[in-house]
């Protein structure tokens, strides 16, 4: 491919002087030129660090191409998006391939139009691929852009996986002091946490707290500007004191009911409008103490919906009651009888039957409750709790099951494939349901669903429609959640091997919390509304959105 | 609102009455501040906006005249109660409890320290504590007290503190004059927590966050008068007792009579059931290895942060209170001398001296690792070393004061010399006098 361009080098010139007597497209021309420049720079670039090419692709090629991009800023040409750059190269190079064999002299006007045409195809072509910075570089070059050029379509990453762009965190910096809440004293900004430790490179992208640096350190301790139950609740997250998808909606729900009953409208405000900015600098606060969970952000987006519709002629006090009485109902609709439907389904159609031997991995609250019936329903079943590494959780889920009187069996997950041949049974819980039929769970939930499908043993998914969300995710790197390095280091006998980590420049301690499943090793989802395969979800979502 | 903070100014200082003879406790200058400006400024730091001071009318009166005081941007109700010294800090307490509509945070005047406040407090919020309280490790006292003769031996009662593994849930407190045949521990308390250490070498500091609920348990409870005393071990000892339902209780002989009041203490908030089924659905316990759940079901639960770093002294003897002036003028950046004071220039001043405003220092003087106070004259040839100067003193020439502590509006006479004694207030020196480990006051 380098050598074609420097072939093309040459007849790119005769060209060029053609184009000026045509009198038309110099700056395409030339554009079109300097990208085959770039291109056989970053090829260059490329082969000289392959190793290190091994980041993410999507934040490498913007970076590298933003770098040559800015470079000649003496050209007049405008810069389109640089993912277009190698996009637009190799179809531009086969176009003016086809073109330069041709007759140079004759054929002027022909030719140009096979290179407009295969221009605007290629154009097509990097609009397509072009996921690209947000608005950042676009805005920055689109002052110059060319009257039939159409603006890319940017498509916006969330700001919480671009933790590694300066720029993004100046904005949110910047967000959050826009979400001060005005007291009649000086109004002050939520607080900015950051970032401890150093970050695997592969997942840079992401936030990585500290347990011992909590938010709470820079609010004041009458916290005044965030409600008290919503401190309390941002601390129950960050030192894990209230965890698991569940727990967390159930204790958000509980301090929002908290924050609605001593609300209070200001003078000139509508309740429906002035209540919903209220709640957006605790979410922020939330979501800098932990990252939200898909469940809870649909039960934020529940109780917004429902704030914004109520109409204004309503008293406060009614509103306010009418509030706390949807609040209830949710909980009571999606969470609790929603479990026990859940737990009735999988009982009556025969999915834990006597002599079935099931493996569970780390505590999920509804795959608890389900074995927990079963087993007041007379089965006769025995369980594997299968364990990992810092979170140890399922200790937890080995007490709750032991005390009931199941009898039960304890491993790491390291010893999975060894007691498989035993498993009758996989039942898993999940944090959150894709809409592309990925399974977001707890990490090593993937790797316990392929080991169990290498084996043939059905893997069966529970979870609550409330926690389906239309995100699509295929991979666990795009977006994912660091929890604190320091929960890897353990001291045994009085050493503790990891001690200085940070002081090691080539060691960086990885604690990851969430991985995805892939919907072909699921054989299916029990949910309240019945049991659906993994590939229904977004049918699922449809309906609800429908719905509502 | 969250925390109310309440500051405790009415102790009389009954363990150094030479200093308090004339100023109160409260208003003891350290490092040219009063006592209790120390926990208002802390307290303003962290931000808070109002406290509520109990303290005596005394105190009260030298409070508005006070200009450091004055500076505290915080709004101030001051309570004064009656001096007679019966009122307890918990029955100052019960006294302000109509103002009470929160949790509370106590603390005492004569705490000074830079601990992190959000420490204790976020332990009082995250586990929905009861009670959370601060205690330091105890450091030795290095310098040399006035008016000690030889060592001093330690026969100060001991403390002994049991916190669980993490450090951080109270388990056991009882001071060494509760126990008269021994230190026991109940088996419930074992059979929840199998490893507990047990510490001696800490500091109180006197700084509780309490629930609502136990104002409210007090006002029932009229017997209980001193927070440190009776409350703190009654809550402590509360976390494992059985419920008040149950038929054998029969551990304490002194619970019983205070079994029927106990309901305010436990009184269950709003929202309970949803409380109690986050708690249930979430995969977290505080211990692992027997089958009960998260706290052992207790709703009472009590907290203590304990710093091993930074300072944290109470000023409630002589030998703390000269330590704290050598200390706390480490934790401001003033300058340490006053721009009031006139100092001439051929004084020879130590860089850990603080000078107080409106001062005159003359000639050949030589001051060393002393604290000279407020309207002060030192004339000429005077030779200060590591001691404390109060307000208004006055110097004659010739003196040579050593490890001593002067308080306000003496006067030295001409040539005196002084080493490890306390003036007290408004004494006179003679000219040429010589002391030596002494304490000169009116008490005396």
């Amino acid at each position: 491919m380098a050598d074609s361009g420097v072939i093309d080098g040459p007849g790119r010139k005769d060209e060029i002087e053609r184009a000026k007597s045509e009198g038309k497209d110099l700056t395409k021309e030339e554009k079109q030129r300097l990208r085959k420049e770039k291109k056989q720079q970053k090829k260059i670039k490329e082969k000289k660090d392959d190793k290190a090419s091994q980041e993410n692709e999507k934040e490498k090629k913007p970076v590298t191409s933003a770098a040559p991009a800015s470079q000649p800023p003496t050209q007049p040409t405008v810069q389109k998006a640089p993912s277009a750059v190698p996009a637009t190269a190799p179809v531009s190079v086969p176009a003016s391939e086809a073109s330069v064999p041709a007759d140079k002299p004759t054929k002027t006007k022909a030719e140009l139009k096979a290179e407009r045409r295969a221009r605007q195809e290629a154009e097509r072509a990097s609009k397509q691929t072009k996921k690209g910075e947000t608005g950042q570089q676009a805005a920055t070059s689109k002052p110059k852009a060319p009257p039939s050029d159409l603006q890319p379509v940017v498509k916006r990453l969330p700001e919480h996986i671009q933790v590694d762009n300066p720029d993004v965190l100046k904005k949110l910096a910047k967000k959050l002091e826009r979400q001060q809440t005005p007291e009649h004293y000086a109004a002050k900004k939520i607080p900015l946490r950051s970032d401890y430790g150093y970050k695997v490179s592969l997942f840079s992208h992401l936030h990585q707290y500290s347990r011992k640096a909590p938010l709470t350190q820079q609010l004041s301790i009458p916290s005044t500007v965030i409600h008290p139950a919503i401190v309390r609740l941002g601390l129950q997250y960050s030192h894990g004191i209230v965890a698991g998808s569940n727990a967390r909606s159930v204790a958000l729900l509980h301090a929002f009911k908290q924050v609605i009953r001593d609300y209070t409208t200001p003078q000139n405000e509508e309740l429906s409008r002035d209540l919903v900015n209220k709640l957006k600098p605790y979410i922020s606060f939330l979501n800098q103490c932990r990252p939200l969970s898909a469940s809870m952000g649909n039960a934020i987006k529940y109780i917004k919906k429902e704030i914004s519709n109520i109409p204004s002629n309503c008293k406060e006090d009614e509103a306010k009651n009418k509030l706390l009485n949807c609040i209830e109902s949710y909980i009571n609709e999606k969470i609790i009888l929603a479990g026990v439907a859940i737990a009735k389904c999988a009982i009556e159609k025969q999915k834990i039957s006597d002599g079935d031997v099931i493996l569970v991995y780390g505590c999920s609250s509804l795959v608890n409750h389900i074995l927990c019936k079963a087993f007041e329903k007379n089965r006769k079943f025995r369980v594997i709790v299968v364990d990992s590494r810092p979170r140890l959780e399922g200790k937890e889920a080995l007490r709750r099951l032991v005390q009931k009187g199941i009898s039960c069996t304890y491993v790491l997950i390291s010893a999975v494939s060894y007691i498989l041949p035993e498993v009758s049974k996989v039942f898993l819980g999940a944090h959150a349901l894709l809409a592309n039929g990925y399974v977001m769970s707890r990490v090593g939930t993937s790797q316990i669903a392929l080991v169990a499908k290498a084996f043939n043993v059905p893997v069966l998914v529970c979870c609550e429609t409330y926690k389906f969300c239309d995100r699509v995710q295929t991979d666990s790197f795009v977006s994912n959640e660091l929890d604190d390095p320091d929960d890897l280091i353990v001291t045994r006998k009085g050493t503790t091997p990891l001690e200085g980590w940070e002081n090691e420049s080539s060691l960086g301690l990885l604690n990851l919390v969430y991985d995805v499943t892939p919907p072909d090793f699921v054989d299916l989802v029990i949910t309240e509304l019945g049991m659906i395969p993994c590939t229904s979800v977004p049918v699922v979502l449809r309906v609800k959105n429908v719905d509502q | 609102m969250e925390l109310q903070a309440v500051l405790m100014a009415a102790g009389g200082g009954s363990r150094m009455t030479d200093l308090t003879y004339n100023t109160p406790k409260a208003m003891l200058p350290v490092g040219n501040k009063p006592l209790m400006w120390y926990p208002l400024n802390l307290l303003e730091k962290v931000g808070f906006e109002e406290v509520i001071v109990i303290t005596t009318k005394e105190v009260q009166k030298a409070m508005s005249t006070d200009l450091k005081i004055k500076d505290v941007k915080m709004k101030l109700d001051v309570v004064s109660i009656q001096e007679d010294g019966d009122m307890g800090t918990a029955d100052a307490l019960r006294h302000i409890q109509p103002k009470i509509k929160t949790d509370i945070l106590v603390l005492s005047c004569d705490l000074i320290t830079d601990v992190a406040l959000h420490e204790v407090v976020d332990l009082f919020r995250a586990h929905n504590a009861t009670m959370a309280m601060l205690m330091s490790k105890a450091h030795e006292f290095t310098e040399t007290v006035p008016g000690q003769k030889g060592k001093k031996k330690t026969a100060e009662q001991r403390d002994f503190v049991g916190v669980d593994k993490s450090g951080k849930r109270l388990l056991f407190m009882a001071n060494e004059a509760d126990l008269e045949d021994g230190l026991s521990i109940r088996k419930s308390i074992m059979r929840k927590h199998p490893r507990m250490l047990i510490k001696t070498g800490l500091v109180d500091a006197h700084l509780y966050c309490l629930k609502k609920a136990v104002v409210d348990f007090l006002t029932e409870n009229k017997s209980i008068s001193s927070i440190r005393g009776e409350l703190v071990p009654y809550l402590v000892r509360k976390q494992f007792s059985k419920t008040v339902n149950s038929q054998k209780l029969k551990d304490d002989t002194d619970d019983q009579t205070q079994e029927k009041n106990d309901g305010p203490l436990l009184i269950s908030s709003r929202d309970e059931p949803l409380l109690q089924l986050a708690q249930e659905r979430s995969c977290w316990n505080d211990h692992r290895g027997d089958m009960s759940e998260a706290y052992h079901g207790g709703k009472l639960r009590c907290y203590v942060h304990i710093m091993d770093q930074g300072l944290c002294c109470r000023v409630n003897t002589l030998a703390a209170y000269i330590e704290v002036n050598r200390l706390a003028p480490k934790l401001f950046e003033e300058p340490s001398v006053h721009p009031s004071a006139d100092i001439s220039e051929r004084c020879q001043m130590g860089s850990d001296s603080i000078i107080g405003a409106v001062c005159h220092i003359a000639d050949k003087t030589s001051i060393k690792r002393s604290t000279i106070g407020n309207f002060t004259t030192v004339k000429e040839k005077v030779k200060v070393t590591n001691s404390i100067i109060m307000h208004g003193v006055t110097i004659e020439e010739g003196c040579n004061i050593q490890g001593s502590v002067i308080c306000s509006n003496a006067v030295i006479g001409r040539g005196a010399d002084l080493k490890y004694c306390l003036v007290g207030n408004g004494q006179h020196i003679e000219p040429e006098g010589k002391s030596k480990t002494n304490i000169l006051s009116n008490g005396q």
